[in-house]
């Protein structure tokens, strides 16, 4: 039945090429694990989008019951944590998620970094990668905010602080991202359309950026 | 089983998807399970509410309006429903729903010139006899429901409004 159903399609489209042009696509030996344990390095790449496959999934489903609104948000998060089957481990992948998606893309630039991969030609894939960690680093100061606490609230007064201190630019920055003069309502709503929307979107477009770079330019040989 | 039967790369591919399949099963079993907890949920209670004194009732059904505490997710509050209430011939207190079965609109009594005395639903001419049954012909399908009543110290207590079979 599905292999009709693949037949059907593929007669139409010719959909064979695209997925076996991945599949038959061959690991290089000085990165396969298999062949030296020691290039289990190589996976903290594939971890860290593994996780950001996993932040974006749980984040869908926490929208189902989040409002991003300064009364209701911290009411439905613990109505979703404590009254719905399985709330706590769903919002615990998106928590543990988010600070592991770190932990693992900085693993990451520390093997990039040390095995000097990001050298010519390579320049470019480093900068976009960088740009993906600053996307990251948005997602989770967003999202720290979003539960609506008084750890969230703090936080979040501390690192807009921390943008005032930038010279010239600082006052507007301030404003910009509280939405306003204090940190409330209207922060709350920015942040939530930021953390949903905004840098996901970047960090879509910039990862498919750093994929299509390896497949271009094939992984860096061995040390 | 004979060691022709299965190739190693036919194993191997079991295998990867068996386990792939498994890990991924374990990923997204809680999300899809969160995701469908409104479905499994068990419908709430609701308490009894005083609505009004009986002799307020006749035979001709008024129109009483009652608050209910409401509990939707994190939000609890007031909120106010109706009913259709009268005493039939043999005595007992009817108390019908005033929300059409056919898709939800509000029913209103005797205003329909052209039908007297049945309740009327101006979204799609719906009607119905006084006891709540649908009309044959018209577009409700089912009578009105009917909410749980009782009587104590000369006050009236409704419940929730519970379906009937269809006429």
């Amino acid at each position: 039945m599905l292999q009709k159903i693949y037949d059907w399609v593929d007669e139409r489209l010719d959909i064979t090429p695209l997925w076996r042009d991945v599949a038959d696509h061959e690991v290089p030996e000085h990165v396969n694990p298999a062949h030296h344990f020691s290039a289990f390095v190589y996976c903290f790449g594939g971890l860290t989008f593994f996780i950001t496959v996993i932040q974006i999934l749980s984040g869908m489903f926490l929208t189902m019951y989040y409002v991003p609104d300064i009364v209701n948000a911290w009411e439905s998060v613990y109505y979703l944590q404590n009254e719905v089957a399985f709330g706590v481990i769903v919002r615990g992948m998106h928590h543990w998620g988010a600070s592991l998606v770190i932990v693992m893309m900085f693993l990451h630039t520390l093997r990039v970094f040390f095995q000097g991969a990001y050298k010519k030609p390579r320049e470019l894939n480093w900068v976009v990668g960088v740009l993906i960690f600053f996307v990251m680093l948005g997602l989770g100061f967003t999202g720290y905010l979003l539960p609506w606490d008084m750890k969230a609230l703090f936080a979040t007064k501390v690192g807009i602080e921390i943008a005032m201190t930038i010279p010239v630019v600082g006052p507007i920055a301030k404003t910009f991202l509280a939405g306003g003069e204090i940190i409330g309502a209207q922060t709350l709503t920015r942040f939530f359309a930021i953390h949903v929307f905004f840098l996901p979107a970047a960090l879509l477009g910039l990862m498919g950026a750093h994929f299509l770079m390896i497949r271009k330019q094939g992984i860096s040989g061995p040390l | 089983m004979s060691k022709e039967d299965i190739s190693r790369r036919q194993f191997l591919n079991y295998t990867l998807t068996g386990v792939g399949g498994f890990m991924a099963a374990g990923m997204l079993m809680p999300m899809v399970r969160f995701a469908l907890d409104p479905i499994l949920k068990e419908g709430s209670d609701q308490k009894l509410v005083a609505v009004t004194s009986i002799e307020e009732l006749s035979n001709e059904p008024k129109r009483f309006d009652f608050k209910i505490k409401q509990k939707d997710g994190w939000y609890e509050s007031d909120v106010t429903q109706s009913a259709w209430v009268y005493k039939a011939k043999n005595g007992d207190i009817i108390a019908l729903s005033p929300i059409c079965k056919h898709l939800g609109c509000t029913v209103d009594w005797n205003t329909d010139p052209s039908h007297p005395n049945q309740f009327f639903c101006p979204c799609h001419l719906g009607r119905y006899t006084k006891d709540g049954t649908n009309v044959k012909g018209t577009a409700p399908l089912a009578p009105l429901d009917v909410y749980d009543s009782q009587v104590k110290d000369g006050k009236l207590y409704l419940g929730k409004a519970k379906p009937r079979k269809g006429a």
